[in-house]
């Protein structure tokens, strides 16, 4: 089991000390809106490669108005090991890891811990652009294969070296090739990774006993198919450069993808969806996610659950809850009040938080107080 | 405070140098002020030497104090083969190993269409003349592994495609590496370049 058994947030966003105890049971955090729930579950998302849930700069995340950086130190257990883990800014530089007071690359905590999430701001996913699709997507792939992560950084730089020699209008072919052939490399790296996603997804739906809604996944590249191997890719690529130099920019590869939904059981489009649907749509994609990983690795992930409950009814809540605790992850559940969370009862730890001037503070009860 | 316009002026100038900060300038200057016989002096006289004479070399773009290097005047190493790298430091390590016998070629820098550097940006015109002018028949690419890197590599490589042998620098596990140590990415080109023993 992969679980965080003490968490310490100093200076951190609203927080200006708080620690955590835990057992590895689910946790359950409630309090008034702006009292700084999100911010923990931010924390935990900083135990995983990348910018966290909130995709920001390690410079926002210090407390203001003493802006003297921030640290997060967690004692994170995985089967019968423990690690020490701190995530430190000093100054708003760059964060720094250490393992076990040792600094690591943040990359390298791919290998120890797991975190999926789901925040309201991906309420809108199915109706809005493709790119936060896409970048949904990608963090499910990234959940399963760390070196996502590099393809996408490589794929993206010769991108934009591409395009900038487009938007010069450029028409050096060695130069075109070269990048064309890095961009193929990465981006059918990238493809084969999502493919691999939506497939290992869309067994873990088709596999549960769930009482959220499959979703029938799907990639689409708008115009023509995504070409199968490096060499079709660079042929593609070569083959566009002339409507590509038009448009001052690449109009094939995987940066124009989209992940289609479908709600499997009405066969409609999940754009077309209630608001509670798409929201149920989301949750299934995320515990499909938690499952397969946890069939991958025999550990199910940390998972952050920020407002959950705001569009799923008392039985939808009931089902969500059984499912995480079927799972034995240890799922963040944040909500504004502890009614919420009433259909868990002792399977899970509580904590509320609440604004005092300014600063967060938490308390821990060993039941939801009323 | 050295208290002193031109003791503070040399240590702000050493501070520029990479390696250096300020802290380690003052000791710097310091040091070699309490040495001045023995260092301060010769240092400077051989600087404003360098600084009259070093130059590019004008057909590889080593540094040196002629306009055409030594190592591209000496007899004794081998024409035919051209090893080309992205900066005179590069070939300075190369150089230390003592193993290649042939001429070189130093880019300045690697494509970055982003940072504005082109193929005239980078002595590539000049590495196509020396193919021709000096019968090259293998040109060794050995420039870093980063994407910068492996792009102008590409873009060499194309260019010369049907006109000469290209090779490059084998990617894998370093001299007295021990694997645990390795990136997954260095293990999987390891993995792919493995030889029969």
């Amino acid at each position: 089991m992969l679980y965080l058994n003490e968490l310490t947030l100093s200076h951190f966003r609203s927080h200006k000390f708080s620690r955590l105890h835990l057992d590895g049971r689910p946790v359950a955090i409630y309090g008034a809106n702006g009292s700084g729930k999100t911010n923990i579950l931010e924390a935990v998302s900083l135990f995983s490669p990348g910018r966290g849930m909130r995709r920001a700069s390690a410079s926002d995340m210090t407390r203001r108005p003493e802006a003297l950086g921030w640290k997060i130190t967690g004692t994170l257990t995985r089967g019968h090991r423990s690690y020490a883990i701190d995530i430190k800014s000093e100054n708003g530089a760059a964060r720094r890891v250490d393992l076990d007071e040792k600094p690591i690359a943040q990359t390298a905590l791919a290998a120890l811990s797991q975190v999926i999430w789901l925040v309201p701001n991906m309420d809108r996913l199915w109706t809005e652009g493709a790119e936060n699709r896409r970048r949904f997507l990608d963090r499910m792939a990234l959940s399963f294969d760390a070196s996502h992560a590099e393809a996408s950084l490589a794929y993206e730089k010769a991108m934009r070296e591409r395009n900038r020699l487009l938007k010069d209008q450029v028409r050096d072919p060695h130069w075109y090739r070269a990048l064309e052939r890095q961009m193929a490399q990465s981006g059918c790296q990238i493809h084969a990774a999502r493919l691999h996603t939506l497939a290992q997804i869309t067994a873990a739906q088709n596999n549960a006993d769930t009482a959220f809604p499959a979703a029938d996944l799907a990639l689409d590249q708008g115009q023509g198919d995504m070409p199968d191997t490096i060499d079709d890719f660079i042929t593609a690529l070569a083959d566009s450069r002339g409507q590509d130099l038009a448009a001052g920019r690449t109009l094939i590869g995987p940066h124009r993808s989209d992940m289609l939904g479908r709600y499997a059981a009405k066969d409609i489009d999940a754009k077309d969806c209630s608001t509670g649907e798409q929201k149920a749509l989301l949750v299934s994609m995320i515990l499909a996610n938690a499952r397969a990983l946890a069939h991958q690795t025999q550990t199910p992930p940390m998972i952050l659950l920020d407002e959950v409950s705001a569009h799923l009814d008392a039985g939808r809540r009931a089902d969500l809850y059984d499912e995480i605790c079927a799972l034995g992850a240890q799922a963040w559940l944040t909500g504004t009040g502890p009614e919420l969370f009433h259909e868990l009862g002792s399977r899970a730890q509580y904590i509320s938080v609440s604004d005092q001037g300014g600063i967060s503070e938490i308390t821990q009860h060993e039941a939801a107080a009323q | 405070m050295a208290q002193n316009r031109d003791i503070e002026d040399l240590i702000d100038l050493m501070a520029k140098l990479p390696g250096l900060g300020p802290r380690s300038a003052r000791r710097a200057v310091l040091h070699l002020i309490r040495k001045r016989g023995q260092l301060l002096a010769p240092l400077a006289t051989q600087m404003q030497r360098l600084s009259d004479t070093a130059r590019e070399c004008l057909n590889c773009g080593n540094i040196g104090t002629d306009d055409v290097c030594d190592l591209c005047t000496k007899p004794d190493r081998e024409n035919g083969t051209l090893c080309v790298v992205e900066d005179v430091a590069d070939l300075w390590a190369m150089e230390r190993a003592s193993v290649f016998k042939g001429r070189y070629h130093v880019l300045g820098g690697t494509l970055s269409a982003l940072d504005g550097v082109g193929p005239d940006d980078l002595r590539i015109p000049k590495l196509l003349d020396r193919i021709i002018t000096e019968n090259v028949s293998e040109v060794i690419l050995a420039l870093n592994a980063t994407i910068d890197g492996q792009t102008t590599a590409h873009y060499i490589a194309d260019q010369l495609e049907h006109r000469v042998t290209v090779t490059s620098l084998a990617q894998g596990v370093p001299i007295g590496g021990e694997l645990d140590y390795l990136d997954d990415g260095t293990i999987t080109a390891a993995l792919n370049a493995r030889r029969k023993l």
